[in-house]
């Protein structure tokens, strides 16, 4: 999962090198937490958050494949 | 990306050597020249040779082609990716595999975060100008005829109550199937609300008083 959402994200970024994904457990649910150079935020996010929720969608797509249910966030 | 720089006694026979080096046509590259052929005294004193930098263009199709097909595959699908082109600028890219279910998505969401994705990598570089349709499974025709069969539904609601109905959110390629379904229809108009990504397509009685 973690290299879906940095091969989704990397095309975008102008510092690949500071993109991290971490994973944390709550019970039964996955939040995937990214987090890219501040001068990258705006364009993960995307247009009113077009990109950000376009990701959020094949993440969670992704959670389902590996049975799974993932939610994604976004830092910088 | 792939580039080579290339010397030669002309610019001509410096872009020869590349592209053969290459195994491109000129159609593919850009060239930029970093230093002018000079001709020296008698033809070889102080006669400087061409130098050029010759670079692959980066065909947006298959950038987003692979683009796609990594993501899938870390997905955890197995699929192949077919590009049609279906006009001047628009392709279509017909997603095959097993169990597609999951790359389709509820009512297509996950096909449409896809597609956006793929568009936006496919037209990263300025001169890009190209419109990519995902489909898989023939999801997109069997999305049409039940987004026709709604609209028809609706608009015989509509006619019925003389009240407007909102659909749910859609996409503006779907927005634009039921607006198409209902343009003749008497007595109905259809018109889009609301901000993407929550914009909605109303039909609405025409003839209210």
């Amino acid at each position: 999962m973690d290299e879906l959402i940095k091969g989704i994200v990397a095309p975008f970024v102008d510092h690949p090198d500071d993109v991290r994904v971490v994973r944390e457990q709550n019970n039964d649910e996955v939040t995937y937490i990214l987090t890219v150079n501040k001068a990258d935020m705006g364009k993960v996010i995307g247009k009113k958050g077009r990109m950000a929720s376009a990701i959020r969608t094949v993440v969670h797509a992704a959670g389902l494949a590996h049975h799974e249910k993932a939610t994604l966030t976004i830092r910088e | 990306m792939k580039e080579v720089t290339v010397s030669g006694k002309s610019v001509d026979e410096a872009l020869e050597e590349a592209l053969k080096t290459l195994q491109v046509s000129q159609d593919e590259v850009d060239v930029e020249v970093l230093e002018e052929p000079k001709k020296g005294l008698l033809g070889f004193i102080g006669s400087k040779q061409a130098v050029i930098k010759v670079t692959v263009k980066v065909d947006p199709i298959h950038k987003a082609q692979d683009y796609l097909q990594a993501i899938i595959k870390k997905i955890g699908i197995d699929s192949e990716i077919a590009i049609n082109k279906i006009g001047d600028r628009d392709y279509q890219f017909l997603i095959t595999g097993e169990d597609l279910g999951l790359v389709i998505g509820k009512r297509g969401l996950t096909l449409n975060a896809l597609q956006y994705l793929t568009n936006l990598v496919a037209n990263q570089s300025s001169d890009a100008n190209v419109r990519i349709e995902l489909d898989a499974e023939n999801y997109r025709v069997r999305r049409k005829t039940a987004l026709e069969k709604l609209a028809q539904r609706t608009a015989d609601r509509v006619r019925k109550t003389k009240k407007a109905v909102k659909l749910e959110p859609m996409p503006s390629h779907e927005r634009k199937i039921v607006h198409m379904a209902l343009q003749d229809v008497a007595e109905i108009t259809t018109y889009s609300t609301g901000e993407e990504p929550n914009r909605a397509v109303v039909i609405d009685f025409k003839n209210k008083e």
